[in-house]
C-alpha cells in the first residue's frame, strides 16, 4: 500500500497520551510514563512480550480499569484535546466514544443477535425501532456480519460460530459509532479463516474510525496497521510507521525483540 | 449509505443521553445499593448494642464475672448464673463435633476420591438435604422414635450393667430419663454433619490436581495419596470448616430443646437432663415475667452472641488465609 | 512396607469409609422414612381445612386441623421475604459489582458472620426491636425476625451467582458506553436470574422451617387470624407446642405437619439445588466455549 505517502502528510492526531502510567496496589508499576499518538483513521498496533502492559495501556484508553480495585491511573489522555481523566469528565460518555473488542468473543448469551447489536442504544432509552433497524444492519454490514446473519436475526448471539460471535462484538461496538476502537487481541482465539475476515475487517474499518490493536502476532501487526509502538516492561520503547519499526528499528531492545530474543 | 450514518449519528448519539444513563444515573444507583447494604452492618451492631441493653440489668445486678460463674439459676430466688447453660453448651456441642467429625469426614473422603461420581452426587444432595430438615422435625422425631429407643436399648442397660459391674461409673452416668444429656448430643452431631460434609469437600476439593498426581506418579496407593498429598493441604480449610460447624452447634435450638430435658441442676449426667444457652432461651422467655429473669435470658442470648461470633471469626480469618495462600482473592 | 499390606490396608480403610458414610446415611433415611409413615397415616381433609382449636376439640373426637398454622406460616413467610429481599438483593449486588469498595469486604464478613448466627438471637433481636415497642406478640414481629434469618442468606447466595457469570460479561457492557447500573440490572442479573431466584427460593425454604425465632415473637395462636398485628400460628412453632403436648391426638397431628412442612422444604430445596447446578454447569461451558 501506500505507506510512503501517509508519513508525509502526517496525520491528525486523534487520541493522545502524556506521561500515562498504571499503578497496581499503589506500588507495582503496569505501565510507566507513556507518551503516544493515535492517529484519526489509522491503525495503530501495540506489540509486545506478554506482561509488557500492552492491554494495561489498552484499557487505560477508555477507563477500564475503573472497575478493578487497587488500579490506580496517572498522567493524561487527551481525546480530541480533552483529556478523559479529567474530573468532570463522564467515563460513561468516554466509553461510548471510545469502544472496545476483547480477546474472546462476549455475546450476551441472552440476548438475540439483533438485541446484541442494538444493546448499547436500546439500553440507553433509544428504542424507536426505525432508528435501531438502520443502526443494526449498518453495524453488521460494516462487521461483515450481515449476509450471514440477515435471516435469524431473533436467534441467540451465543448460537453463532466464534469468528461469527467476534465479529458480532465488532459490529456491537460500531453501532454506537465509536471514535476510537480498542481491541485486545481480538483473533487469538479464532481459526485461521475467521483470522483473515477479522483482518480484512480491520484494515476496511479504519476509514471511519481509528483503531487501537493489541496484538501478540507480530506478522498481524505488520498485516494490518499503520503504526506499530513496542512495549516492553511497562514501557512504551518505539513508535513508527510499521514499515519502519520492523524494517529499521532505532531501539536496541525492539532489534532484539523482533529477532526473537524474548518472546 | 453516507447520508445514512449521518442521519444516525445525529439521532442516536449527539443527541445526549439522558443523565441516568450516565455517571448521575450510576451515582444514583449506588447511593441507593449501599444504603440498602448498610442494613446488613446495622442488623450485626444491633444484635449486639440491643441485647447487651436488654441484658444490662443483669449484668447490673449480679456483675458479669459472677453472672458467668454461678452454677445457680433459680428465677424465683431471683438468682440468675448462666454457668450451667454455658457448661451444656460447650459439652454437647464439643460433645456432637468429636462424635461428628470422623463420620463428617468419611463422608468428605468418600464422595470427593473414592465414589463413583453418580454415587457421590446421590451422597451430597441427600446430605445436603439433612441439613435442610428443619430442627423441629428432627427433633420430633427425636422425642418419639430416638430417644425412647436409647433409653429402653441403650442407658437402661448400661446402667444396669454399671449398677453391678462398675458403680463408681454412676455418678457420670446418672439415671437415664427420657430426654437427657447423651441424646441431644448425638442428635446435635447428626445435625452438624452436613456443615462440616460440605466444608471439608470444599477443602479437599481445593487441593490442586497437581498434588494427586504428583504422589501417584510415586507409585502411591489410594489411601497413600489422601494422606500424604490431599489432607495436609486441605487441613486448615477442614479446620476452618470444624469450627464453622461448632458455632452451628452452640446455636442449635429446637432439636436440643426438646430432647435435653431442661434441667439447670449441675453436675449434668450423661443419662440426665441439662440445659444449654439456646433451650434455656426457648423454654423459659415466653414465661419470664419478672424483669430481672427476662434480663437474664437476654444476658445469656448476648453471650451467646459473643460466643458465636467468636468463633465465626475466627473461622473466616483462617479460610481468608487460605484464601490469600492460593492466590484466590 | 510390602505391596501386599499396602493395598490391604488401602482396602480396610476404605471399608471404614463407607461404613462412616453410612452412619450419615441411615438415620437421614430413618429420619425420612419416619416422618413419611407416620405422616401420611395422620393427614386427612380436616388438617387441611380446620383450625386446632382447644385440646378438648381433639379429645372429643371433633374435627381439628392445622389450616390456620398453614395460612400463618405462608403469610408471615411471605412478609418476611418482602421485608428482607431488598436488603439482601443490594448486598449481594454490593458484594459482587463492586468489589473496589472498602465497604465489600466488611459486609462479606458480617454477612457470613450473621449466617452462622443462631436463629434464635434473631427471634430475641426481633423480640427487643418490635414486640417491647409494639406492645405485643405479632405476625409481623416474626415476619420480621424471619426477614433478619433470610437477609444473610439472600445476600451471599446473590453474591456467589452474580460472581458464577463472568466479568467479561460486564466489561462488553461498559465498553459499550453502558452505565453501571444499566450493565447489572439489564446484562448480569438475567443472566443470573435463575440462580438468585433459587437463592431466595433456599433461604425462603431455611426461614420456613425456624421455629425458635417465631416462638419469642409471632407466639403461636390456636385459632385462624389473619391480621398481622395479633400472635399468629406458624407450622414449625406449632409443632413444637404439639410435640411437648400431653395428647396423643395432638401427637399424630404433630407428625402430618411434619410432613406438609419436611415436603414443602425439600421441593423447595431440590428446585433451588438443580437450578444453581445447571446456572453452573452453563457458567461452565461458556467459558470453556468462547
Amino acid at each position: 500500500m501506500n505507506k510512503k505517502l501517509q508519513h508525509q502528510t502526517a496525520p491528525e492526531v486523534r487520541m493522545e497520551t502524556k506521561k500515562l502510567s498504571v499503578i497496581y496496589n499503589k506500588t507495582v508499576y503496569g505501565v510507566r510514563d507513556v507518551d503516544l499518538p493515535i492517529y484519526t483513521n489509522q491503525v495503530t498496533a501495540l506489540i509486545g512480550p506478554s506482561g509488557c502492559g500492552k492491554t494495561t495501556f489498552l484499557r487505560s484508553l477508555n477507563r477500564m480499569h475503573e472497575l478493578l480495585p487497587h488500579a490506580l491511573v496517572t498522567g493524561q489522555a487527551l481525546l480530541d484535546g480533552q483529556d478523559i481523566y479529567a474530573s468532570k469528565i463522564d467515563p460513561v460518555v468516554i466509553r461510548r466514544k471510545v469502544g472496545m473488542v476483547f480477546q474472546k468473543p462476549t455475546p450476551f448469551p441472552s440476548k438475540s443477535i439483533y438485541d446484541n447489536v442494538a444493546a448499547g442504544m436500546k439500553l440507553v432509552g433509544i428504542k424507536k425501532k426505525s432508528i435501531l433497524d438502520g443502526v443494526v444492519e449498518k453495524a453488521l454490514r460494516d462487521a461483515a456480519l450481515w449476509d450471514e446473519v440477515k435471516d435469524r436475526l431473533k436467534s441467540p448471539g451465543g448460537s453463532l460460530s466464534g469468528g461469527q460471535q467476534q465479529r458480532l462484538s465488532i459490529a456491537r461496538a460500531l453501532a454506537v459509532e465509536p471514535e476510537v476502537l480498542l481491541m485486545d487481541e481480538p483473533t487469538s482465539s479464532l481459526d485461521p479463516n475467521s483470522t483473515t475476515r477479522v483482518e480484512e475487517l480491520i484494515r476496511e474499518l479504519r476509514q471511519q474510525v481509528s483503531i487501537v490493536i493489541v496484538t501478540h502476532n507480530m506478522q498481524q501487526a505488520v498485516r494490518v496497521s499503520d503504526y506499530t509502538a513496542f512495549f516492553f516492561v511497562g514501557e512504551m520503547v518505539e513508535h513508527s510507521p510499521t514499515k519502519d519499526l520492523f524494517e529499521q528499528p532505532k531501539e536496541e531492545r525492539t532489534v532484539e525483540y523482533l529477532s526473537g530474543a524474548f518472546s | 449509505m453516507k447520508a445514512d450514518s449521518e442521519l444516525s449519528k445525529k439521532t442516536a448519539l449527539h443527541s445526549t443521553i439522558p443523565a441516568i444513563y450516565r455517571s448521575p444515573g450510576d451515582k444514583v444507583f449506588k447511593l441507593i445499593i449501599f444504603t440498602l447494604s448498610s442494613a446488613i452492618v446495622l442488623l450485626a451492631a444491633a444484635m449486639a448494642i440491643i441485647l447487651y441493653i436488654e441484658g444490662r440489668p443483669a449484668f447490673r445486678a449480679f456483675g458479669h464475672a459472677s453472672f458467668l460463674s454461678n452454677t445457680v439459676w433459680d428465677p424465683v430466688a431471683g438468682i440468675h448464673g448462666a454457668l450451667p447453660f454455658i457448661m451444656g453448651t460447650l459439652i454437647t456441642s464439643f460433645g456432637a463435633l468429636l462424635l461428628a467429625i470422623l463420620p463428617a469426614l468419611g463422608v468428605a473422603v468418600f464422595t470427593t476420591e473414592f465414589a463413583p461420581k453418580g454415587l457421590a452426587q446421590i451422597i451430597n444432595y441427600m446430605v445436603d438435604l439433612l441439613a435442610a430438615i428443619p430442627s423441629v422435625i428432627i427433633g420430633l422425631w427425636g422425642i418419639f422414635n430416638f430417644a425412647p429407643f436409647m433409653r429402653e436399648k441403650v442407658y437402661s442397660p448400661l446402667y444396669f450393667w454399671a449398677t453391678e459391674h462398675a458403680p463408681g461409673l454412676l455418678p457420670v452416668l446418672g439415671a437415664p430419663s427420657n430426654y437427657n444429656l447423651t441424646t441431644a448430643t448425638i442428635i446435635l452431631a447428626l445435625m452438624i454433619i452436613p456443615y462440616t460434609v460440605a466444608l471439608s469437600r470444599d477443602a479437599i476439593a481445593m487441593v490442586p490436581q497437581e498434588q494427586r498426581e504428583a504422589c501417584w506418579a510415586l507409585g502411591a496407593t489410594r489411601w497413600e495419596v489422601m494422606s500424604v498429598a490431599v489432607l495436609p493441604y486441605a487441613k486448615p480449610g477442614i479446620i476452618a470448616g470444624v469450627l464453622l460447624s461448632l458455632a452451628r452447634a452452640l446455636g442449635e435450638t429446637m432439636a436440643v430443646a426438646m430432647l435435653i430435658g431442661n434441667s439447670n441442676r449441675v453436675p449434668f449426667t450423661l443419662f440426665g437432663p441439662a440445659a444449654t444457652m439456646p433451650s434455656v432461651i426457648i423454654n423459659e422467655f415466653r414465661e419470664a415475667v419478672e424483669h430481672l429473669h427476662y434480663s437474664s435470658i437476654m444476658a445469656v442470648g448476648f453471650y451467646l452472641f459473643v460466643l458465636t461470633m467468636g468463633i465465626n471469626l475466627v473461622a473466616s480469618a483462617i479460610q481468608r488465609k487460605l484464601m490469600l495462600k492460593k492466590g484466590i482473592s | 512396607m510390602n505391596i501386599r499390606y499396602r493395598y490391604l490396608r488401602d482396602k480396610v480403610i476404605l471399608a471404614v469409609i463407607v461404613a462412616l458414610t453410612l452412619t450419615v446415611v441411615i438415620p437421614l433415611a430413618i429420619i425420612i422414612v419416619y416422618v413419611i409413615v407416620n405422616g401420611i397415616s395422620a393427614i386427612n381433609i380436616d388438617f387441611f381445612t380446620q383450625e386446632l382449636g382447644s385440646p378438648s376439640r381433639a379429645m372429643l373426637g371433633r374435627p381439628t386441623g392445622l389450616m390456620h398454622s398453614i395460612i400463618g406460616t405462608i403469610l408471615i413467610d411471605l412478609t418476611a421475604l418482602v421485608i428482607a429481599l431488598p436488603f439482601g438483593l443490594a448486598t449481594g449486588i454490593m458484594m459482587s459489582e463492586y468489589p473496589e469498595h472498602v465497604f465489600a469486604p466488611i459486609a462479606r464478613l458480617l454477612t457470613s458472620t450473621l449466617n452462622g448466627m443462631p436463629a434464635v438471637l434473631m427471634g430475641l433481636l426481633a423480640y427487643a426491636l418490635v414486640v417491647k415497642n409494639t406492645g405485643g406478640f405479632s405476625a409481623f414481629a416474626g415476619s420480621c425476625a424471619l426477614a433478619f434469618v433470610m437477609m444473610p442468606i439472600i445476600s451471599k447466595s446473590t453474591e456467589s451467582i452474580l460472581k458464577i457469570t463472568p466479568w467479561s460479561l460486564r466489561e462488553a457492557g461498559l465498553s459499550l458506553g453502558l452505565p453501571r447500573w444499566r450493565v447489572t440490572l439489564s446484562l448480569v442479573f438475567p443472566a443470573a436470574r435463575g440462580g438468585i431466584l433459587s437463592g431466595v427460593l433456599l433461604a425462603f425454604a431455611r426461614a420456613a422451617g425456624e421455629a425458635a425465632p417465631l416462638m419469642l415473637t409471632s407466639f403461636g395462636n390456636n385459632y385462624l387470624t389473619l391480621s398481622m398485628s395479633k400472635p399468629m400460628d406458624t407450622l414449625p412453632q406449632r409443632l413444637y407446642s404439639l410435640a411437648i403436648s400431653p395428647y396423643r391426638n395432638w401427637h399424630a397431628m404433630g407428625w402430618a405437619g411434619a410432613i406438609v412442612l419436611l415436603l414443602f422444604v425439600m421441593l423447595t430445596f431440590l428446585i433451588g439445588r438443580i437450578t444453581v447446578q445447571n446456572m453452573k454447569r452453563k457458567a461452565r461451558r461458556l467459558s470453556n466455549n468462547t
